[in-house]
């Protein structure tokens, strides 16, 4: 075997990729996937459109704002939309995803405000939003950790017979989203131990961006990263990420094979983060444009409005309506960020404990006293800006 | 209305302090639109487009091509509101936070053509290999000091230019040498190399890495080539420890050959200089003696020692003498003023605030007794005694030093005879308190052991005459030869 290092660009492998819907917009026929994408009409469809359409307006109006000073940081999920939004779409009202911190399109197929995921960017907030309100969990910053909480949570699910009662409404699958680099963590391959062992009703959704910050997939492993999972004991397949039709059939997939108690699946989107990894990098220090260009020909907004044109699922008036809400959305993130506010000092006592906390209480108490003592015999606050 | 809106450079990383502006995409009268690209900087980590904030007319660019822009200085002027008046151009551009980008004087003898230069020179760092971050743009992080004499990554392309001529012996190269000689170490790297602890240790002991020899593997300086580098090159801090002997060489920085330490002009000492200088180069100084027989006020103050009243209080010389000034202050009032330059006046003052220069622990301080005159003695002896315990202290407030209008200086404490005091600024007379001991002196006709003390009075002459200030230190005299003259003063 060679021992020099594999070329620094370029995907692993792209063969065997389960795909639906060709770089050209041509849907082809699958034997195992066909019936999971059956339901995905031209409306649903549409409806994946916009939504993708939707992340990327949010993806360029937030790396603005970062280069305006308005955000401290933004991590971008552009080129990654077909794996975020056919994934989101696959999720039922009482599934539960553990994001990382990329996943602003899986917040957006969850319906949350999306703004609120700004204010983790913009310093003003640690969390931003309630994760129980739209079974969407706090971004997470630290690399692969979140797969642990999802696991345990998911286990959980098992225990309050969650799991397998046949009951649609009932049953529930929880999603864990990482990157290519995550797994090479320590916690994402005990994730995998205990999500087996446990048959934990936990998909394991992996967006192979190919890149961890700089390094290359192919510097990261020798082996497809879904062809680790087996040995685990996880089935896992291989998806086209920029195929919105396939990632959302495979997903559907696993996530009924986890609601049913047949435990959990590792899914390895093969996409590409066309953005940089943070507005704090710069990728032409590491790629080629050459590679960029192969990539922007794949773009999976492009895909699926070929798709649709070609099959007569996108009539003009579409279009312009959410050209429309596309630009009203980027104004409203516009201005939604500019006034965020400082936050109360005393929010840092809230969500400490679920349940009140003598020192925490105490705490709390001392600290309004002593916010207090800056106030001067005018009644006004005397102490620094805030 | 013209509406103005300046755009601060942001930090387009993650603790940023400073960008290089690399292109201007949009020029004076252009119309911009919301994020659209408006120009190209150059981070410590990346070439970043800025999108505009605003929708309007760009009416001024507030930094150039090249330039070095601090995070947080404005870069841009854009009109947001174009439909109003002429323009009247706004504050003037901060020059502040910008600073002028060293010359590439040797680039273009290594580009090709100026063609595209600012393109070719991307092009450049865009292949640059990843390994190169210790070669940055000078741009640095917060928390990350960067020397001087760095050599930017611009610098850097130019390298193998400088190579051709290496530098000899670098561990003598000055740090302010430009960028092209310093940039080239045997090794061919730009900076020296060396780990973060270690960094951290030249940086805590002032020692210039560049300026290292290395002797670590790849040409890495190690902590024992920063630490021999320091012993050999460098000042080192002079130990003090609280108590010790040598309080004043506190904070010095002691040569290297060891035979001196110098210590930074700093608070007490640095009031005291300025304070000095001010007052013995504008005021000019005369100064009175007089020499006299003290022995009552000596047995006055005896008497005053074993009085109750007096019990909780000390009674020295130096009281009596405060009180004699009081006195005299009280018979010419016209002693008691200042010199105002400014308003070309001379300020007499209807209040004493009696000055006592005092040596403590920190220095010379001067604070006074306010409304002196108001006291009687016993309100003098407490206002002495509270004035030296808290000068001793050394918690003697600004306010206490402040708004004095004459001083005492009790030389005297030393064993001093007397001496020729320099005023505490803003006011006319000071004056100097001597040793008192037992001398001959003749009394009622006959040579008597007596105690004897000399009296100096140094008076701004600008606005006290011979006359005035020797009558002063008269009346101070006669008080304590004979301490019942103040009956006759009231």
């Amino acid at each position: 075997m060679s021992t020099s290092a594999p070329a620094a660009d370029g995907p692993l492998t792209d063969d065997g990729l389960v795909q639906l819907l060709t770089p050209a917009g041509e849907r082809v026929a699958h034997p195992e996937y066909d019936a999971w994408a059956a339901e995905l009409d031209g409306e649903r469809l549409r409806a994946m459109y916009r939504d993708m359409v939707l992340t990327r307006r949010f993806d360029t109006e937030a790396t603005s704002l970062q280069r305006q000073g308005e955000l401290a940081l933004y991590a971008q999920c552009l080129g990654q939309e077909a794996a975020q939004i056919g994934s989101g779409h696959a999720l039922a009202p009482q599934d539960h995803v553990f994001p990382s911190y990329r996943e602003h399109g899986v917040a957006l197929a969850r319906g949350l405000e999306m703004t609120d995921l700004l204010r983790l960017f913009r310093g003003v907030d640690h969390g931003g939003w309630d994760p129980a309100a739209h079974g969407f969990h706090l971004f997470t910053l630290v690399i692969g950790s979140h797969t642990l909480h999802a696991t345990g949570y998911a286990m959980g699910v098992q225990r309050d017979g969650l799991v397998g009662t046949g009951d649609p409404t009932r049953d529930t699958a929880v999603v864990t989203y990482f990157g290519d680099g995550a797994t090479a963590q320590g916690d994402v391959s005990e994730a995998l131990v205990f999500s087996s062992v446990n048959q934990a009703p936990v998909v394991l959704f992996c967006q192979n961006n190919q890149f961890a910050i700089s390094e290359p997939t192919s510097r990261q492993s020798r082996v497809p990263l879904a062809d680790r999972a087996p040995g685990f004991g996880v089935p896992s397949v291989r998806v086209d990420g920029n195929d919105v039709v396939a990632t959302y059939a495979v997903t559907r997939q696993a996530l009924e094979r986890a609601r049913s108690g047949g435990g959990p699946t590792f899914v390895e989107a093969f996409t590409y983060r066309m953005g940089a990894h943070t507005t704090s990098d710069d990728p032409t220090r590491y790629r080629t444009s050459e590679q960029e260009e192969h990539w922007r020909r794949r773009d999976p907004i492009e895909r699926l409005r070929v798709h649709l044109e070609r099959t007569g699922e996108l009539p003009e008036v579409f279009q312009a309506q959410l050209a429309a809400e596309s630009d009203a959305f980027g104004e409203h993130v516009r201005a939604a960020v500019r006034a965020m506010g400082h936050p109360s000092p005393h929010s840092m006592f809230e969500h400490v404990y679920a349940t009140p906390h003598a020192v925490v209480e105490s705490e709390r108490a001392w600290f309004a006293q002593y916010e207090q003592s800056f106030v001067g015999p005018d009644g006004r606050t005397t102490g620094g800006h805030r | 209305m013209p509406t103005y809106q300046q755009f601060p450079l942001p930090d387009a990383g993650e603790g940023l302090t400073e960008a290089d502006i690399v292109t201007w995409h949009v020029a004076v009268g252009d119309r911009v639109e919301v994020n659209q690209t408006i120009v190209e900087i150059e981070t410590a980590k990346s070439l970043v487009d800025l999108p505009c904030p605003w929708t309007g007319v760009v009416t001024r660019l507030l930094v150039d091509v090249g330039q070095t822009v601090e995070v947080g200085t404005p870069i841009i002027e854009v009109d947001v509101d174009p439909g109003g008046a002429a323009p009247a151009p706004t504050a003037a551009p901060a020059a502040e936070g910008v600073r002028a980008r060293q010359p590439h004087a040797s680039r273009s003898s290594v580009e090709p053509g100026g063609a595209d230069e600012v393109g070719s020179v991307r092009d450049e760092l865009r292949t640059a290999a990843a390994s190169d971050d210790t070669a940055g743009s000078g741009a640095v992080l917060v928390g990350y000091g960067v020397a001087d004499g760095t050599a930017t990554r611009r610098q850097r392309a130019t390298a193998p230019a400088a190579t051709s001529a290496p530098t000899t012996a670098p561990t003598t190269a000055p740090t302010s040498a430009p960028a092209d000689t310093s940039a080239t170490r045997p090794d061919g790297t730009a900076h020296a190399l060396a780990k973060p602890p270690v960094r951290k240790l030249a940086r805590d002991l002032g020692v210039d890495l560049d300026a290292v020899t290395p002797t670590g593997p790849g040409g890495i300086v190690t902590r024992e080539d920063v630490l021999a580098h320091s012993v050999r090159a460098e000042g080192r801090e002079l130990a003090t420890y609280p108590g010790d002997d040598r309080p004043w060489a506190a904070g010095g920085v002691v040569s290297p050959d060891g035979r001196q330490t110098r210590v930074p002009v700093k608070s007490v000492r640095k009031r005291t200089a300025e304070a000095m200088v001010s007052s013995a180069f504008s005021a000019p100084h005369v100064t009175v003696f007089h020499t006299v027989d003290v022995t009552r006020t000596m047995k006055l103050v005896e008497r005053l020692r074993a009085d109750r009243e007096f019990a909780d209080v000390r009674v020295t010389p130096l009281l009596v003498a405060a009180k004699a000034l009081l006195m005299a202050v009280n018979r010419r009032p016209e002693i008691n003023a200042s010199w105002d330059e400014a308003t070309q006046e001379i300020v007499y003052k209807h209040y004493v605030n009696l000055g006592i220069a005092a040596a403590t622990p920190r220095g010379l301080v001067v604070p006074n007794i306010k409304d002196a005159h108001r006291l009687d003695l016993l309100g003098l002896a407490r206002g002495l005694g509270e004035l030296t315990s808290t000068a001793r202290a050394g918690r003697t407030s600004p306010a206490d030093m402040s708004d004095g209008t004459i001083t005492i200086t009790n030389v005297g404490v030393f064993g001093i005879d007397t001496g020729t005091p320099i005023l505490n600024p803003g006011e006319a007379a000071i004056l100097a308190f001597g040793a008192i001991r037992q001398q001959p002196w003749v009394h009622k006709g006959k040579i008597k052991p007596r105690h004897v003390t000399q009296l100096a009075l140094s008076f701004d002459h600008r606005l006290v005459d011979g006359e005035l200030g020797s009558r002063v230190l008269a009346d101070v005299a006669a008080v304590l030869a004979e301490p019942a003259q103040a009956l006759v003063w009231g």
